[in-house]
């Protein structure tokens, strides 16, 4: 009995989100390609709704490629992809990304690939391909991602056409990590909360002075103002709740007690721990 | 003359192989470390293990890469499933050229209540195979305050060889000067990169002045972080007195059977006079047979170690979450006068 497979039609993709680690990965196997090759191609991994892609998550596949000729590691792709989901089965294939500017010949090939393996795990969306320019090419850092609609007269298969879409960057997790650890080639230390909270401080100072140079400015007429601006402004300031300075002065006073209570606590325990060890262990069998 | 002699290639070969300098940094790649807080992060609350690759290089410890693993039913059959995975990816990884070296493993903690026994076991297991490993220790809940809650830990070696003599008594311990601050050791950690992906960031950080992280560090509200973290030290502390009740137990019990110890022996010796006057052979004075002689053992000390070192964790990091509340409340006050 055949059994017939119904495929669904492709959804369109509207953008797609890239997390930080996608991009460490892609540059950490760029740098460890191997001497012969010149690009890294290798699969996306994330999830998808709502027509945005979300990548979260990516692996380099090893490949060969020649002049017309481009032969991937077909196995390895399909066991990476197997162990991943073991990890994470919410992580599905939802792409292939290459590094080196531009879609070439060689890799509408590879996209074809990719887009049957798509069709045989049922999805709903069509395989994304990121380009990851590591040779900055035009003297920037250029991340483009493509979707890829046949062109085809009649029958016969033409061409296929690669649409660039929308991408976005999320960098949060590497926001709460910190640039500044992620942007040089070494830091000597991980900050601790009074170092981190330092710099926030530092920061939120510095922006409070750009207001008021800003405000000042605009008073004076040295800048035009600009409303948007202005009512952002209002609003932020509106939001700062407004208590009577005793109401104001008992809420901080018990919150300043209760903080001093459990550094109090804390330090009692402390001794208390010193104690019990020295009984533990200076206990002798008379 | 054996001085002038010139060393045999043996022996010099042996002999540089003597002397590891000892673990003095982690060197982790920005990569390992993002991959790290994704893999933790995805999975909350529930704890989340992986395996760190790297190389070892003199005094530093180079992480280069990391893979998780996949959550682990406790049934028997899936624990070759585990091993084939890890043979997997370490096989897959090789391919791509990642270092294919373990160097230890990272898990994900609750409120910083990682020291238990496992990790001592999962420790030990480790060093067995690999010279130098180390553990690195996630906390997601701490991170949420905006601190970067990363921590490397290795077990002290003087540690190690009392624990696979498995000899905890207190003399031992008074012997080598061992106290609850010498079980884990904690190791600086550095963060590089390569240059490329350096490149990468300079050129995309997002303009933006104020970065996630300042908005958790500036938040008001730690009262829940603060009751989880009491919490956890309340039932720490009815441990560890459930702990010295066991030690009091034990020397109580200890004293007791040497108070009948002696009324024996005394009991003995009066008999052996009387048998003595008798002419009759004397009995032995010691009677192995008797219950009243069987030694008693002593309970281990590592598990009250452990929570005493659990117990100062928390209250650090209470100091720490208190101290950064005072400087929030302060500039509150400073905001409000305006």
């Amino acid at each position: 009995m055949a059994v017939l497979r119904f495929f669904p039609p492709f959804s369109p993709v509207v953008s797609a989100k890239i997390h930080a680690v996608v991009l460490f990965n892609i540059c950490d196997c760029y740098v460890r390609r191997p001497d012969q090759a010149d690009r890294v191609i290798g699969t996306l991994l994330g999830s998808v709704s709502d027509g945005v892609v979300e990548i979260k998550n990516s692996y380099a596949v090893p490949h060969n490629e020649s002049a017309d000729q481009v032969a991937l590691d077909v196995d390895y792709h399909r066991n990476m992809y197997l162990s991943h989901l073991k990890v994470n089965p919410k992580e599905v294939l939802v792409g292939w990304f290459s590094t080196g500017f531009g879609v070439s010949g060689g890799s509408a090939l590879i996209h074809e690939f990719y887009v049957k393996e798509l069709k045989e795990a049922q999805s709903s969306i069509p395989p994304i391909h990121l380009t990851v320019d590591t040779r900055f090419k035009n003297g920037e850092a250029s991340i483009k991602g493509y979707v890829s609609s046949n062109l085809s007269l009649g029958d016969r298969p033409l061409a296929a056409q690669f649409q660039e879409i929308s991408l976005d960057l999320r960098m949060i997790e590497a926001e709460r990590v910190g640039f500044d650890i992620l942007k040089t080639t070494a830091v000597d230390k991980l900050p601790n909360d009074l170092e981190g909270m330092e710099a926030s401080m530092e920061r939120l100072y510095s922006l409070l002075d750009e207001i008021y140079k800003y405000v000042d400015d605009v008073v004076e007429g040295r800048v035009t103002p600009n409303n948007d601006i202005g009512r952002f402004l209002a609003d932020t300031l509106a939001s700062v709740p407004r208590m009577s300075t005793a109401a104001f002065d008992k809420v901080f006073n018990d919150k300043i007690q209760d903080n001093l209570a459990l550094v109090y606590l804390s330090s009692l325990v402390k001794t208390q721990l010193g104690i019990a060890e020295k009984l533990n262990t200076a206990a002798q069998i008379l | 003359m054996a001085n002038t002699m010139p060393r045999s290639f043996l022996q010099a070969a042996a002999t540089s192989e003597e002397v590891a300098p000892p673990l003095r940094v982690v060197q982790i790649e920005g990569l390992a470390v993002l991959k790290i807080i994704k893999h933790c992060n995805e999975f909350l609350p529930s704890l989340v293990t992986g395996q760190l690759l790297g190389l070892d290089v003199g005094s530093v410890l180079e992480v280069t890469n990391c893979f998780p693993f996949p959550i682990r039913e406790e049934d028997e059959e899936i624990e070759a499933d585990g091993a084939n995975y890890q043979l997997e990816m370490m096989r897959c990884l090789r391919e791509v050229n990642v270092d294919n070296n373990t160097v230890g493993w990272y898990q994900s903690t609750l409120m910083g209540s990682f020291q238990t026994v496992e990790l001592i076991e999962t420790f030990m297991n480790y060093q067995e195979n690999i010279r130098r490993c180390v553990c690195i220790v996630y906390d997601p809940s701490r991170s949420a305050q905006g601190v970067l809650a990363l921590k490397a830990l290795k077990l002290t070696d003087s540690f190690m060889d009392l624990y696979r003599n498995n000899n905890f008594t207190g003399e031992k311990l008074r012997e080598k000067n061992l106290s609850w601050v010498d079980i884990f050791e904690e190791i600086p950690i550095k963060v590089s990169n390569s240059a490329l992906a350096s490149a990468f960031m300079t050129e995309l950080e997002p303009e933006l002045p104020v970065k996630q992280c300042d908005y958790d560090r500036l938040k008001l509200s730690t009262a829940p972080y603060m009751e989880r973290n009491l919490e956890f030290l309340i039932d720490c502390m009815e441990d560890l007195s459930a702990e010295q009740n066991k030690f009091q137990y034990y020397y109580r019990n200890l004293s007791r059977q040497q108070a009948q110890q002696q009324t024996w022996l005394q009991k003995r010796r009066v008999e052996n006079m009387a048998r003595k006057a008798a002419g009759e052979e004397p009995l032995p004075e010691e009677d192995p047979a008797n219950p009243i002689f069987k030694p008693i053992l002593e309970p281990s000390r590592v598990d009250s170690y452990l929570i005493t070192n659990q117990i100062s964790n928390y209250c650090n990091q209470i100091n720490g979450v208190a101290t950064q509340s005072f400087n929030r409340l302060y500039l509150m006050k400073a905001l409000h006068e305006d």
